[in-house]
């Protein structure tokens, strides 16, 4: 019964997708938005009895197959399902904000024959098409999260890998959208690159992919070394982690691969917030978290973790201070925090990172749907310094996107507060390499976070009204279909982290599912008195504080005397470069990476395509068959008795031959 | 008692003979034809030789075969050059190079 339920969860999304995909034009759009909803939901609604069953009637962990594709010399290459109390959150969490989505996905998309050109092939059914990569999505990252193997982890990985890039560059007309897709991809391979040397690794030491054989194998294999250059060895376990880590950096957006995720948000908002924010970004921080027996044997991959979340945390949110477009500053804070995630994964503290992980998909998807509410409302303009004073227009939007953004920069009570301040109290009781760094990058975020939320609040939605005219006399609130999945997203962003809290981080709910040494757990050494005594102990930190100095800053700034954001400009002009241009981490991989690629593909082209392979091997045989038999015709004559001449030669050297030898 | 090595020696001079025939004739394509037919004349010989000489008249009933083959062969190529010479108006052995590459 149970394992029928299993395999439902993620087939209704496929079915939904191949129906809105194949079918699009048949069904409309109607039928295209109905099917799919109804495939999510029924995904969404059996993910929350599975949910159940698991945590409040307790059913077993279930470890099982569901199909063999085949065994290779003892390796089993399956579809298996491991479901325990960290994946039927997880399943919760991706199929609930799959589904607001895709009904805000109704109201975002209606009049979407506008973004592309009358003659576009591509631009015909797009809204069944949309529909359809959404619910592929959604059923991709089940399948991620449901594995029970490397084999179907990797496959989720690379599939939602693919539906990202079909949707960033949805809109193919774009030239800048190609351009951000096909850099996504670019930058994904990379990661994958070490992902999937991560794999054989653990194939090439275990012979298995099974995850729970590999972990039982794990604390062998942290007594063995392995030699990668000669006379150099180096911890097995270190080095299968740091590969399998650089995957999530890929796929989390960690620097230094972090560059494709702000450029993502040339897709439509509803990916941005589904894909770009709340799920797939947070599969690195799900697979590490999955992984937690193996890296709880490293210190050195730990460390590494925690430094590259650190730095993420802390240089990415400077950059949202900087931006203008909208979508770009939610997208750097959604940077910063997978930082805190993967922070908090480097300290041991993998449930205060999935916890994070949680709260943040809701309040990360409110705040990116409230950003596409304003776009709708502003008729795709997405430039902050043309908003101003919306708050009057859009008053389901302004209050949603302050329950979102409280909840963002950990104002207390809310979930963001609970979930970042257990990250920081963690990060504060780590003794893992680095962990003071790490400490001061996750407390000046806190100041940096509210600074940038608040700032991208009051440029939207108090001061000064600064669009057109003709913008203003058409701002009101977009339909239900947009602001309902808004309220929805609003009320776990406030409510979720509280109730949760107790549980997740200091009860027992993770159980088996996440592993921790003893001497790295860190969490057990925060005391934990329920959640009203954790809010009151937050009273006593500094990162509350922080947090109310940076609103108190963005509010002086942006609203009480605007004009010091110019003077600051001016003043600080060369910090302000370097944040405008991202630490020139585009300009030098587009220098090194793409103008060097692109130069040896040159070089290629030039010397091994059109010198060897075209010069010299296909037309150089050409040739030679024309000089060769341009040789040989001077043989044929014509005339009979030269051709009586070779036969009788012919004959005699054969006979002296057969005489002689 | 004439000896096989004299025979033999005949047999030789006529083939070269008849070689000698086809490389030096540059003109006339009946005369080719006719070092052919010199030719297996010569083939004739020795096997006739042989054949006395082994007591074995198998060589001798492939004289037979050879001389009904030469006479066919003989009315083809006739039939053959009759037909160039229409088409040519010709029979220059150096005027017929259709086949130069």
């Amino acid at each position: 019964m149970m394992n029928t339920i299993y395999l439902a969860i993620p087939l209704s999304a496929l079915l939904g997708a191949i129906i809105a995909g194949l079918f699009g034009g048949r069904i409309g759009r109607k039928g295209a938005h109905s099917v799919t909803i109804a495939g999510v939901a029924t995904s969404f609604l059996l993910s929350l009895y599975v949910l159940n069953q698991h945590v409040f009637n307790g059913v077993e962990t279930f470890n099982g197959t569901v199909y063999t594709w085949m065994i290779s010399e003892g390796i089993r290459f399956e579809i298996g399902f491991l479901i325990d109390n960290l994946t039927v959150m997880m399943m919760a969490v991706v199929t609930g904000v799959s589904l607001a989505v895709h009904v805000y996905t109704i109201g975002y998309m209606a009049d979407d024959e506008a973004n592309w050109p009358e003659t576009s092939l591509a631009g015909k059914n797009s809204y069944q098409r949309f529909f359809s990569y959404i619910s592929l999505f959604t059923f991709s990252m089940l399948m991620l999260v449901m594995s029970n193997n490397f084999l179907q982890l990797f496959f989720g990985w690379e599939a939602v890998g693919l539906v990202s890039y079909l949707l960033i560059g949805f809109w193919s007309v774009r030239p800048t959208a190609v351009y951000a897709n096909l850099k996504a991809f670019i930058v994904n391979r990379v990661g994958d690159f070490g992902f999937i040397l991560g794999i054989s690794a653990i194939v090439m030491y275990t012979g298995t992919l099974d995850y729970i054989d590999v972990f039982a194998q794990a604390e062998g294999l942290s007594n063995q070394t392995m030699s990668i250059f000669d006379g150099s060895d180096w911890n097995v376990v270190s080095v299968i982690c740091i590969l399998l880590f650089v995957g999530a950096m890929g796929k989390s957006a960690q620097i230094p691969l972090h560059v494709w995720l702000p450029d993502s948000m040339e897709g439509p908002t509803p990916i941005s917030a589904l894909i770009h924010a709340a799920t797939m970004v947070t599969a690195g921080i799900f697979m590490v978290t999955r992984m937690s027996p193996l890296f709880e044997f490293s210190e050195a991959a730990l460390s590494f973790v925690m430094l590259v979340g650190a730095a993420t945390a802390f240089f990415m949110g400077l950059i949202g201070i900087v931006q203008n477009d909208i979508k770009r500053v939610v997208a750097y804070s959604t940077l910063s925090q997978l930082g805190y995630m993967t922070v908090a994964l480097g300290a041991s503290a993998y449930s205060a990172a999935v916890f994070h992980l949680m709260t943040h998909a809701f309040f990360k998807a409110l705040l990116f749907l409230a950003a596409g509410s304003v776009i709708i409302a502003m008729h795709h303009e997405q430039d902050m310094r043309k908003m101003g004073g919306l708050k009057k227009y859009l008053p389901i939007t302004y209050w949603t996107s302050l329950v979102g953004t409280l909840a963002l920069i950990g104002f207390p009570g809310l979930s963001g507060f609970f979930s970042k301040d257990s990250i920081i109290e963690a990060v504060h009781h780590s003794d893992i390499y680095g962990h003071e760094i790490a400490y001061l990058a996750v407390l000046s975020g806190v100041f940096i976070t509210a600074f940038y939320s608040f700032r991208l609040f009051f440029m939207v939605f108090h001061g000064e009204e600064r669009m057109d005219a003709h913008t203003k006399e058409h701002l009101h609130e977009p339909p239900r279909v947009v602001t309902w999945p808004l309220i929805a997203l609003a009320i776990p962003s406030v409510f979720i982290g509280g109730l949760t809290i107790g549980d997740m981080l200091f009860g027992d709910y993770f159980g088996s599912a996440i592993f921790v040494l003893e001497k790295h757990d860190v969490l057990s050494q925060i005391g934990f008195n329920g959640g009203w005594a954790f809010v009151q102990h937050g009273f006593g930190g500094p990162a509350l504080y922080l947090a109310l100095l940076g609103v108190f800053t963005a509010w002086y700034i942006y609203i009480k005397n605007p004009h010091i954001a110019d003077l600051a400009k001016n003043k600080f002009s060369l910090i302000h470069s370097i944040l405008d241009n991202k630490y020139g981490f585009d300009k030098l991989y587009g220098w090194v990476f793409g103008a060097g690629s692109r130069q040896l593909g040159d070089k290629l082209w030039q010397h091994g395509d059109v010198s060897f392979i075209d010069g010299l091997l296909v037309n150089g045989s050409a040739k030679f068959v024309g000089w060769f038999s341009g040789v040989a015709r001077q043989v044929q004559t014509g005339m009979l008795y030269h051709y009586a001449f070779a036969m009788l030669i012919g004959v005699l050297a054969l006979l002296t031959l057969f005489v002689l030898f | 008692m004439v000896s096989l090595s004299s025979y033999l020696t005949l047999s030789a001079i006529l083939f070269a003979i008849s070689v000698a025939g086809i490389f030096v004739n540059r003109k006339n394509i009946v005369i080719i034809l006719m070092c052919i037919e010199l030719m297996l004349l010569a083939a004739n010989i020795n096997f006739v030789a042989f054949s006395h000489y082994l007591n074995d008249s198998a060589g001798q009933i492939f004289v037979f075969f050879i001389l009904t083959v030469a006479a066919a062969e003989a009315a083809i190529g006739l039939a053959i050059l009759v037909v160039v010479f229409r088409n040519r108006r010709t029979i220059n052995v150096e005027a017929l190079n259709e086949m130069k590459g």
